[in-house]
């Protein structure tokens, strides 16, 4: 018995498995080497790009990068309580909002929680023009008793040095300004944050170091001879209220010294009277809003299912996500149209396109190059000048229309809506895919012998039983291919939909160009995007796993 | 000649002609008559127009002119699938899609076979053809003998009456050619079925049937039993065509009876059986066959005619020599004698004498 020796063994005495598997190998290696160029190519400039897509659909940093205080001191607060957040969060506010508003990235920021929830977008557009204001009581009574802040070189002299010993670490600030600012900054060569400084004005060194470190960057301005903004005074004045401050001062030798000790006095009662949150809510009620709060909180982390949500007539509500409401619900709805459509489409070429391919096959090679040639034909015309004729043939008042009318088939006032919808789009997208389909059926078909037609019938069967049980089933594969080709390429098509599909017979696609170049919301059309491959990729495996992917040929 | 009142005629062509493009016949005036039961072979040169024979008879190909009956019926009144008539093809035909075991029951089907019927009928089949393991197979895991063996099953598996077949062995080698050739040989036999079959290998048709219809450029040059074939050529190019032949150029000299003397074109004088020749005078191929040349003088008869040869070649092949002659200024005149234990072994350059029977040596057309 055969079973009883155990696996055959190859001449070197190694499992036969494992060594028809290295010779296997061996020669695939080889091969991959041949298309390594090709691969790197594909990979470049095909994979890369989709990772990026990807990757965009569920990237979201904007709020955390823009507001990365408030995003910190929001984390605690409960959107289910309904009320505003505590003045620690609108102080964060304030910092974050004024930085933005200086390096001009609030408004980006309120066009992107826009999406969201709508009025976002003007409330931090106008809170931006009116953050100079806020505390304008405790400057003033800064700018009065300490008549050495008016110089632009005593703040410099103060929070930054040239002494390396006095060196301090401003990374927190650094990092914090290059968040905000979406761009590297970094303080002049040489300067660094005055430990000194920092030690008595710990916010204030804070504030003016990412100030400084702006203004030299991205202003390419010199720092001391610029004023400092406002949010650095306010900053200086908040270091005075500090339990140790009076001591602090008083064990400061620095640059000074002297000037600044009406200082704690001076701002004592403005400062008192100031309060973050009502600044806010004097300049607009919404800053109250716990849904604005809830909508900047649920995006605050750098990571989104929003688009996806989003892509699925879902949002993400401060309290979860939830369905849209239905007059705004239209994704789902274009994904079913896109997909059924594309469908319908295939079907069409199918049944036209078939044949179309069995005469070509079957005819003497003269006129069936001839097919060929008016097959190709719409090949050498552009693609806007044949989806415009189609409009030109379908339109109520077209070609088709006329004849119909004038054969009597259609009432004069009753003309066939055959553009602007949904048949419109079938109507054209199976012409222009047509060729995908007769292309590859062509030349499988081509590879039928006539023979096996013969052989069935001659074993009894009737034309119809030859077709059906031997043509046919050995025509599948060209099917299988022309069907992949023809669905795949319509269900990304756009061009066609957008000029004969009015609004109801638009794609998924022309969604996605719409936010690619109109509204500019790349996210949504990156999930959008992604949606689209990963249905395509389902349903590529679902037909491998029903008609078997190596049951598909392009040749014959 | 055949006609329709020929009781016995199960297959009849009558003054076929087939033309493809409406200027060259391909098939010029076929009569052809074939009682149940017969393996008739169709023998001739590529292109003779037996494959279009084959395809009329199959219903593939129209006559341009004239009747096929089949079992009395035009056949042009049956559609090829009421035909009943197997098939087997040049290049097999057997469906890819298909394992082995659908292949055969394809026919059983369409014919509203039950299933247990059909599965009988499909082992039998394979079982027949020695092939009974590999039903599940598909065509293109099968080496070629094998497919050739499926296809001559499924042609056989719905019991046709009559099964043509277009070269089935052309593909295969020599061994399993011969071992298949005595297979199909046998199945015809043991199931009584008549038999068309097509070859260009004559080996093949005078080893497996019962007559063979030689063609050439559309017409039957002859149609005879493989005997008769061989030993009694009709014209000149049956002579050439079947079997090894030595061909000698003359004139008609004298015709007496049975026997005629042709005056060579080198000036000798031999014997020979008119068999195409019919006047004095006339130009004439004469055809002896290798083996039936004798130059052992002793066994020639005292007044035949006899000529002078020289030993060119003399080549051993086991079973018999073969010994090639200058005669009459013709250098390619072969001699074939058993290998036996008082044969002569011939030297080159030897002189001999040749000679043979007057009705071995047979007068043809020129
Ligand atoms: N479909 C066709 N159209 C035109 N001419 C054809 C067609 N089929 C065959 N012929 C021609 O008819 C002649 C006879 O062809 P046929 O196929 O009958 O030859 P055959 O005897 O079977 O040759 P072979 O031994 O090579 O198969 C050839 O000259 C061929 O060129
Ligand atoms: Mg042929």
């Amino acid at each position: 018995m055969t079973d009883a020796t155990g696996p055959i063994k190859a001449a070197d005495g190694r499992p036969l498995k494992a060594s028809l598997n290295r010779a296997l190998r061996r020669e695939k290696m080889r091969a991959l080497m041949l298309i390594a160029p090709l691969l790197i190519f594909v990979l470049v400039t095909f994979i890369a790009p989709i990772g990026d897509m990807l990757f965009r659909s569920v990237q979201d940093d904007i709020t955390s990068r823009t507001l990365p205080q408030t995003v910190v001191a929001l984390d605690g607060w409960d959107y289910d309580s309904g009320s505003p957040p505590d003045e620690a969060v609108y102080e964060a506010l304030y910092y974050d909002m004024f930085f933005a508003a200086e390096a001009k990235k609030h408004t980006a920021l309120g066009s992107r929680l826009n999406y969201e929830t709508t009025g976002i977008s003007s409330l931090f557009r106008q809170t931006g023009r009116a953050l100079d204001d806020m505390g304008e009581d405790v400057i003033e009574a800064m700018e009065d008793n300490v008549e050495a802040l008016d110089d632009s070189a005593f703040w410099a002299a103060l929070f930054l040095t040239e002494d390396p010993v006095d060196a301090g670490n401003a990374n927190a600030a650094l990092s914090w300004a290059t968040s905000v600012a979406d761009e590297p900054v970094r303080l002049p060569e040489g300067l660094q944050m005055s430990v000194a400084g920092a030690t008595v004005f710990p916010k204030a060194a804070a504030q003016y170091v990412a100030f400084a470190a702006f203004t030299h960057t991205v202003d390419e301005d010199v720092p001391a001879e610029e004023d400092p903004w406002e949010s650095v005074w306010i900053a200086m004045a908040q270091d005075t209220s500090d339990a140790g401050f009076a001591d602090r001062l008083a064990n400061y030798t620095g640059p000074g010294a002297a000037e600044l000790a009406p200082l704690q006095e001076a701002v004592a009662a403005p400062l008192a009277e100031l309060s973050f949150q009502a600044a806010f809510l004097d300049q607009d009620e919404d800053w109250a809003d716990a849904e604005i709060w809830g909508t900047i909180q649920a995006f605050s982390s750098p990571y989104t299912a929003g688009y996806f949500l989003t892509a699925v007539d879902r949002e993400l509500t401060p309290a979860g996500a939830q369905v849209v409401e239905d007059d705004v619900k239209i994704y789902l709805k274009l994904f079913w149209r896109t997909l059924w459509m594309s469908l319908a489409i295939t079907f069409s070429c199918i049944l036209l396109g078939y044949p179309v391919a069995w005469l070509m096959a079957n005819l003497p090679d003269r006129s069936a190059n001839l097919i060929m040639i008016l097959v190709l034909l719409p090949f050498w015309t552009s693609l806007l000048v044949r989806t415009s004729a189609w409009k030109v043939l379908l339109q109520q008042q077209g070609v088709i229309n006329d004849l119909l009318v004038w054969i009597g088939l259609v009432a004069d006032d009753g003309r066939l809506a055959l553009i602007n919808n949904a048949t419109g789009t079938v109507i054209a997208m199976t012409h222009i895919l047509l060729p995908f389909m007769i292309l590859p059926l062509y030349s499988v078909m081509k590879g039928i012998p006539p023979s096996y037609l013969r052989a069935a019938k001659s074993l009894g069967a009737t034309n119809w039983t030859a077709f059906w049980r031997v043509y046919f089933p050995q025509s599948v594969p060209g099917i299988g291919a022309g069907s992949i080709l023809v669905f795949i390429l319509s269900i990304g098509y756009y061009i066609t939909p957008e000029i004969v599909g009015g609004t109801k017979g638009v794609f998924i696609s022309n969604r996605i160009a719409y936010h690619i170049s109109s509204s500019l919301n790349w996210g949504l059309a990156a999930a959008l995007g992604t949606i689209l491959l990963v249905v395509v990729l389902a349903l590529y495996w679902a037909y491998d796993r029903i008609v078997g992917i190596d049951n598909v040929k392009l040749g014959g | 000649m055949a006609t329709s009142a020929d009781a016995a005629a199960f297959v009849e062509f009558e003054r076929v002609q087939k033309s493809y493009d409406g200027e060259t016949l391909v098939v010029k005036d076929l009569n052809l008559s074939m009682p149940k039961g017969e393996f008739l072979t169709m023998l001739g040169p590529s292109g003779s127009g037996k494959t279009t024979c084959l395809m009329m008879l199959a219903g593939f190909e129209t006559a341009t002119h004239g009747d096929i009956r089949l079992d009395g019926q035009p056949i042009n009144n049956i559609p090829p699938h009421k035909r009943g008539i197997g098939m087997v093809f040049q290049n097999y035909a057997l469906f890819p899609h298909m394992t082995v075991a659908e292949n055969l029951s394809f026919p059983l089907e369409v014919r509203k076979m039950g299933k247990s019927e059909r599965e009988e009928k499909i082992t039998r089949a394979l079982d027949m053809v020695q092939m009974g393991a590999f039903g599940g197979r598909r065509p293109s895991q099968l080496s070629g003998g094998q497919q050739q063996r499926i296809a001559l099953a499924r042609a056989l598996v719905f019991e046709p009456e009559l099964v043509l077949m277009d070269e089935p062995l052309g593909a295969l080698d020599k061994q399993l050619r011969e071992t298949l050739q005595f297979e199909i040989t046998r199945l015809a036999h043991d199931l009584g079925i008549t038999v068309v079959y097509v070859t260009h290998d004559q080996t093949e048709a005078l080893t497996m049937s019962d007559r063979v219809a030689v063609f050439e450029a559309g017409r039957i040059q002859q149609l005879a039993p493989p005997d008769e074939l061989y030993e009694k050529p009709e014209n000149s190019f049956v002579a050439q065509f079947i079997g090894e032949n030595n061909t000698l150029e003359g004139v008609v000299q004298d015709i007496r009876g049975d026997v005629c003397t042709v005056k060579l074109d080198s000036g000798d004088i031999i014997d020979a059986k008119p068999v195409n020749v019919h006047t004095v005078g006339e130009r004439t191929k004469v055809s002896i066959r290798p083996e039936r040349v004798e130059y052992n003088r002793e066994r020639l008869s005292a007044d035949a005619h006899t000529l002078k040869a020289e030993v060119l070649e003399f080549i051993y092949m086991g079973d018999i020599f073969r010994t090639r002659l200058r005669v009459a200024g013709n250098d390619d005149f072969v001699v074939k004698t058993r290998n036996a234990p008082d044969q002569r072994r011939l030297q080159p350059g030897e002189q001999i004498e040749i000679g043979w029977l007057a009705e071995d040596c047979r007068a043809l057309d020129a």
